[in-house]
């Protein structure tokens, strides 16, 4: 277990969650501090996905705590998880492919008049305001989120948190569907954020951009943490044989890990 | 095919851009264009009888039954599902509503006939049913996991059932003297005067909503259409709302009955007989109200917003925080309202309630529901598009009365009109993603 002085942002503590029979995460311990990246690595069903989704309240744990800001805190739905300032960036960018940018970044979280009327106006001038931070080549609000291609589909889908100011992102793969400008431009926007304060796990197969924008990395194999280590003080080479072998390379790396 | 789809571009070029500026929805305006050559073309069939004001100020009528339900049924397909219910439950809450004014309150309380307070009664405790009923099929629905199909199949056969258990198959009238007015007819209608005012108010409005959401716009600092635009969109809806009142009005009442009325009320018929413009017709006016009413809630409440993020992506409303269980309880509820609302429609113009009361009621609102643009895949769909649906097939049915084409011959009709028109929608919008 890492220790350090500062409070941790957020500490998942002895998570477990079971499908049926299998243990999908086991035990799993893991920490976040505001203004870090913590990459999760791992094979596929490592539990790295699953694990993330306890975080952002969309399966509830089946046992574990979870600390915010060093405080108990209780996620059972995605509600509750965005309360306390988590957002989530899916891999599959959880839009609704038929109402437009503006209706997807607000989803269920709309802005309404005193009437309860939706306020399209206001939702739409927000969009555009962080559109043109992040993508100021977006130019199409009036449409269904279906029409776009896949790299403004994805602006759509990381405006939410921006827009909302999050705390804690969570980002599952968010690179995977993306040409090579496009990544170059999310990679700056993770550092981006990352220097405004805002502690981000981030989940990737590319062990590249995970040594690229990560402080610390912890590696999942079978449904268990193998070890979390400095990015500075291990090789791809390492973390790639963990993720393989499951097995943590140096155990002075894991206890050195604390976060800087 | 491509020389049939280059033809196509050529002539959709200028019309799609005249769309985009006046932000007229393109599904909407084929359906608009779509009835106007049905329209045109059973009035030649029928050397004029069918744009005759009569023939129209019927047909409003008529499909107004079916537009209030077809308006529900989009939002419970829109999210994916069905209700296969609404025609025995149309028939269950009409029972009852009857069951109220013709039994109930007269007989059983004993207060007698025609109370002022009869009709509203009677109508509150349907809705209310309605609601209750629409909700629980949607609990089950939601919370029990038992497919939509399934469930609304299992209320068309218990609702139906239950209207036995109330009457033994007996027929229940008459209704209340207020209650009939629902139902339309010379009496149930706005006359001239009050018609013209809904015909102005409805071009004061759209001259409202135009103008307001577009200076709303330019103080974001938004896109907003041409200033031709605005004028077209604003001089086409006010000459369709006063060219619909002037065909209403130009239906007059029958003759027999405006003598009646000249009678009673001590006037001298003029030669040629007294003539009594109808004006628009009370179930019209409700269907106005509800389309109205369903598409503020569809496109300007966060519940219909729920709805159509659950047809597009259950899992994306999901993780946005939505209550997807509760908003799919919601729209049966809303179904509910609306079957009851149809129920009162119904029974008020037949002036009885009949155990056949609502039978294909629900293939009729799912089909115009579907002609009307609204997709099974879930997600898209119009409540202007599904009363256009319904008037598409009362229009057919009607013009085919006129020509004196045999029932079974135009279900065929209905039929194939149908799958040609899901098929044409899926035909354009394969074109429109490429």
């Amino acid at each position: 277990m890492v220790t350090d002085d500062r409070t941790a942002l957020v500490e998942m503590r002895n998570v477990r969650v079971a499908f049926g029979g299998v243990h999908a995460v086991e035990d799993v311990s893991i920490n976040l501090f505001p203004g870090e990246v913590v990459g999760l690595v791992g094979g596929n069903g490592a539990g790295k996905s699953t694990l993330m989704r306890v975080l952002s309240g969309a399966r509830p744990a089946d046992d574990g705590e979870i600390w915010i800001d060093g405080k108990r805190a209780t996620i059972n739905n995605p509600r509750q998880a965005k309360a306390y300032g988590i957002e989530t960036i899916y891999q599959t960018l959880a839009l609704a492919d038929n109402i437009d940018a503006a209706g997807n970044v607000f989803l269920g979280r709309e802005l309404t008049d005193r009437t309860g009327t939706l306020d399209d106006d206001a939702m739409e001038a927000a969009t555009r305001a962080v559109m043109k931070r992040l993508n100021p080549n977006f130019k199409n609000f009036k449409v269904p989120v279906k029409s776009l291609s896949g790299g403004q589909r994805q602006s759509v889908a990381i405006a939410r948190p921006v827009h909302f100011n999050a705390r804690i992102l969570i980002m599952d793969e968010p690179t995977a569907a993306l040409g090579p400008a496009e990544t170059a431009q999310v990679r700056d926007l993770i550092r981006q954020l990352k220097s405004e304060g805002i502690g981000i796990f981030l989940i990737s197969h590319d062990i590249h951009d995970v040594f690229d924008l990560s402080d610390r990395i912890s590696v999942m194999y079978h449904g268990k943490r193998v070890g979390t280590v400095n990015r500075d003080e291990v090789t791809a080479d390492e973390v790639l044989g963990m993720i393989i072998m499951g097995q943590a390379a140096e155990e002075t790396a894991e206890a050195n890990a604390a976060a800087n | 095919m491509r020389a049939v789809n280059a033809i196509l571009s050529a002539i959709s070029a200028p019309v799609r851009s005249f769309l985009a500026a006046t932000e007229i929805d393109t599904r909407l305006a084929g359906m608009i264009a779509a009835l106007g050559v049905i329209w045109i073309g059973f009035n030649i069939l029928s050397g004029g009888l069918f744009l005759s004001s009569r023939n129209l100020w019927n047909l409003s009528v008529q499909s107004s039954s079916i537009a209030i339900m077809a308006t529900g049924m989009v939002l419970i397909i829109v999210s994916r599902n069905i209700d296969l219910s609404v025609g025995s439950l149309l028939g269950f809450l009409g029972y009852t509503m009857a069951m109220v004014q013709a039994m109930w309150i007269p007989t059983a309380l004993g207060l007698g006939f025609n109370q002022p307070y009869t009709w509203i009664v009677a109508i509150a405790i349907g809705v209310t049913l309605g609601a209750l009923i629409g909700g629980l099929q949607g609990f089950v629905i939601a919370y029990g996991g038992v497919p939509a199909f399934i469930v609304t199949l299992g209320g068309f056969l218990i609702w139906r059932g239950l209207i036995f258990w109330y009457a033994q198959g007996q027929t229940i009238a008459p209704m209340d003297s207020t209650y009939q007015l629902i139902g339309g007819g010379p009496a149930g209608s706005l006359g001239a005067e009050l018609s013209w005012l809904v015909g102005i108010l409805a071009s004061l409005g759209i001259a409202y909503t135009v103008i307001m959401g577009g200076r709303r716009r330019k103080a974001y600092g938004f896109p907003v259409r041409p200033r031709w635009a605005v004028i077209t969109v604003i001089a086409a809806g006010s000459i369709a709302a006063l060219g619909a009142v002037w065909i209403a009005n130009n239906y007059f009442w029958p003759p027999a009955l405006a003598t009646q009325y000249a009678q009673a009320h001590g006037i001298t018929e003029p030669p040629g007989g007294l003539q009594i413009s109808t004006g628009i017709a009370f179930p019209v006016l409700i269907l106005i109200g509800v389309t109205l009413a369903m598409n503020y809630l569809a496109t300007r409440r966060k519940f219909g917003r729920y709805v159509y993020s659950i047809g597009g992506n259950p899992d994306a409303a999901e993780l946005g925080g939505i209550n997807v269980r509760r908003t799919i309880v919601g729209t049966y509820a809303v179904m509910g309202i609306l079957v009851a609302i149809s129920g009162a429609v119904q029974t008020a113009r037949l002036n009885a309630a009949v155990t056949n009361l609502g039978v294909q009621n629900e293939l009729d609102v799912i089909a115009a529901a579907v002609i009307g643009g609204t997709s099974f895949s879930g997600g898209i769909g119009t409540i202007t598009g599904a009363v256009l649906g319904a008037v598409v097939m009362q229009s057919l049915r009607s013009g085919m009365v006129l020509l004196r084409v045999d029932s079974p011959t135009q279900d065929i009709v209905v039929g194939i009109v149908l799958v040609a028109a899901v098929g044409l929608d899926a035909f354009a919008r394969r074109r429109s993603s490429r």
